[in-house]
This record gives structure tokens, sequence and C-alpha cells, in this order.
């Protein structure tokens, strides 16, 4: 056998255990094996028992977030040669989150609070779908092309220090999303977004540690969108004071906080 | 559902940033070092005081004081919420913060405006 690496992993089962412990497990170490190989190994040679998500292993469906050595990570695209210099390399689940086995955790409130910013395209005017397809120019579609390349991984969520502090934050990619649908140039749901982004629990509770863009693996920036928010809320606001007849307009499309 | 009435907050911290990382630094290399190691010549007493009686000025300085101690305010705030975790007392870290940077703000106006 060549060279192997040792991985801990923690383990969960709630029928069993009060709470989640460590096991470990020797796999090979081969340059071209990520964490999710290793999983699969471990599943298919030494532990079938071992639970975790995955799915497309191209970093495509954003299944496959573990926690690498207190990292929040996509198991398909963390290779274990970047851990080879280590004793062990510890994956565990997904920080904040419930677990519900193993490595899987319970995503029910990021998916509530996704539902909530209404991540889809609002039209209640305009002609109708049968009628053509809305247009827009490339400049339009780069103003939210990179929001939407979000994949719903919930990396960010544990990178996130205010997510682990207040667990009605709305967090980063839902914000992040709702903003790619505010970007978008077909999109009349601003105002509808606006009662959740701009309250307390929305982008008023990010405080811009910024963790949530260092791990997006797809380079969304959910700390910029939620800033660039910010900056539109408290023109609008402001706006507001000076031109009070043309701040409900304002509110409408910038989320201004209302007394 | 509630509203926030965090922009103008937010809007003070931020510009107070903006002070705080762009103006305030100028004003220390200035008068820190280049003045005092006398890589240019200082301005004499009577000329500052004859700037410091425009009234733009004045407004200049206020600004200058005031914008960076409300970012100070709305980053301690977040500080003792989320370091600490005393979101709890929130009136009371609110009344610190904020009427901290308020008064420093009232101090630099009743300094700066004597100034005649």
């Amino acid at each position: 056998m060549g060279e192997s690496i040792v991985l801990e992993i923690a383990r969960y089962s709630p029928e069993r255990d009060a709470e989640p412990h460590l096991e470990t497990y020797e796999v090979p170490l081969r340059k071209e094996w990520v964490v999710l190989d290793a999983l699969n190994h471990i599943k298919d040679k030494i532990d079938g028992s071992l639970t975790y998500r995955w799915s497309c292993r191209m970093g495509i469906c954003g299944s496959c977030g573990v926690m690498v050595n207190g990292e929040p990570k996509l198991g398909c695209a963390t290779f274990l040669s970047s851990y080879a210099g280590r004793k062990r390399v510890r994956v565990e689940p997904l920080r904040y989150f419930p677990i519900v086995r193993d490595l899987v955790t319970e995503l029910g409130d990021f998916l509530a609070k996704l539902k909530k910013v209404k991540p889809w395209l609002i039209r209640t005017d305009g002609p109708l779908l049968r009628e053509g397809e809305y247009l827009q120019t490339p400049e339009q579609l780069d103003d939210y092309r990179q929001l939407s390349m979000c994949i719903n991984c919930t990396l960010c969520y544990s990178a996130c220090p205010v997510v682990g502090l207040d667990a009605l934050f709305v967090g980063p990619a839902a914000i992040a999303l709702a903003q790619r649908y505010n970007k978008d140039s077909r999109d009349r749901g601003a105002k509808e977004r606006t009662l959740i982004l701009a309250h307390p629990d929305g982008i008023w509770g990010c405080t811009f540690v910024g963790e949530c863009t260092r791990v997006c693996p797809q380079h969304v920036d959910p700390a910029g969108a939620i800033q660039q928010y910010k900056v539109g809320s408290a023109l609008a606001w402001f706006e507001g004071l000076i031109m009070p007849k043309k701040r409900r307009k304002t509110e409408d499309r910038h989320g201004a906080a209302a007394d | 559902m509630l509203r926030s009435n965090e922009a103008p907050l937010w809007a003070l911290f931020s510009t107070g940033g903006v002070v705080a990382a762009f103006l305030i630094p100028v004003h220390l290399v200035l008068f820190g070092l280049v003045f005092p190691l006398g890589w240019l010549r200082p301005p004499t007493y009577e000329h500052l005081l004859g700037i410091l009686r425009n009234p733009l000025a004045k407004i200049y300085l206020v600004t200058l004081c005031s914008l960076p101690l409300f970012h100070w305010a709305h980053r301690f705030r977040y500080t003792l919420y989320d370091g600490l975790k005393v979101k709890h007392l929130n009136e009371l870290i609110f009344a610190f913060c904020y009427g901290g940077a308020a008064i420093g703000t009232v101090l630099a106006v009743y300094l700066v405006w004597r100034i005649s």
C-alpha cells in the first residue's frame, strides 16, 4: 500500500448517540482524490453506514458541503493532497445546522429563509410569456450574473458568525439570491423582498465579517451584495427624509428603512 | 413585518469609516510627522487660527471628529452584542454607544465654535 492519510469523521446516529463523536479511518492518499472520494472509499470498503450527501462530484450541485479541519468546503472540490502534511484531516457536518445523521445536516430552516426572499422572477405587468420572451442586453445580464452562480451549498452559512449567533438572520446566500433577482431587469419584485431584506434580521443583521465571500466556491460575493443593498437602503432613507413624497417610491426600489 | 431603523445609523457608520480611513491619517501624518520632523515648513499659529475662523473649516473639523465617533459607536455596539453576547442589554448599549458619539459631537461643536 502507498501513502495513506487518516480522516477523523464526525459520526452521529440520533437513535444511538447523545452527541456526535469522532471516528478515524485510514484511506489511501491519492493525488487525484478529493475528500468526497475518501468518504466514498470509506463507505464502499470500510463502513457502509457512513452517511453524507453528494451528487454531481463537480462543484455544481452544492450537496457535499462539510467542515474540513474547521473550514466549510465542498467535499468534491477539496483535494486530500492539500492536507498531506497533516497527521489527520477532520471532517464534520456543516456548522450551525442541526445534524440529521453523520455528515448530513437539516436544511429546512435555510430553505424556509430562501423561500421568504422570493428568489424567482416576479412580474405582474408587461406582456405575457406566451407573447414572447423578455429581452435583456449583455450589460443587464452582467448586473446579476455573478450572483446567479449560487448553488445553495450553504458553506456561507457555516462560515458566518452572525448565523451562529442569531438564528433568525436571513443569511448570506438568501440575501445574495434576493439581490440576484432585484438586479434582474426583468424582475419587478424588489418591493416584495424589501420587507424581508430591510429588516433587523435581514441585511442589517450582517456585520460585514466577509467570511461568506471568502468560502464561496462560486465566487458569488454575498458580503458585497449585502453591502450594496445597505448603501441603496441608506440612500433611499435620506432621499425620503429630504423628499418625503418620493419616499414611498424609493423604498419600493431600495427597501429604505421606514420609521 | 417590523422594518429597521438601521439605515441612518449604518450610513453614519459607513461615512465615519471613510473619514477615519482617509482624512484622519492625513492629519496624523501632517501634524504628527511632516511638521514636527521639519519635512515641510509648519504653518504658523496665526495662520492656522485664521483657517479655523472660517465657518467651512469649523464644519470640516466637527465632521472630522463626529463621524468617526459614530463609526466607533456602531462597531462597538455590535462588538458588545456579538463579542460579549449581551444583546439583551440592547437599550443600554445603544444609549452608551450613540449617546457617547452624540456627546462627543456636542463637545466638538462647543470647542470648535469657541475659536474666534
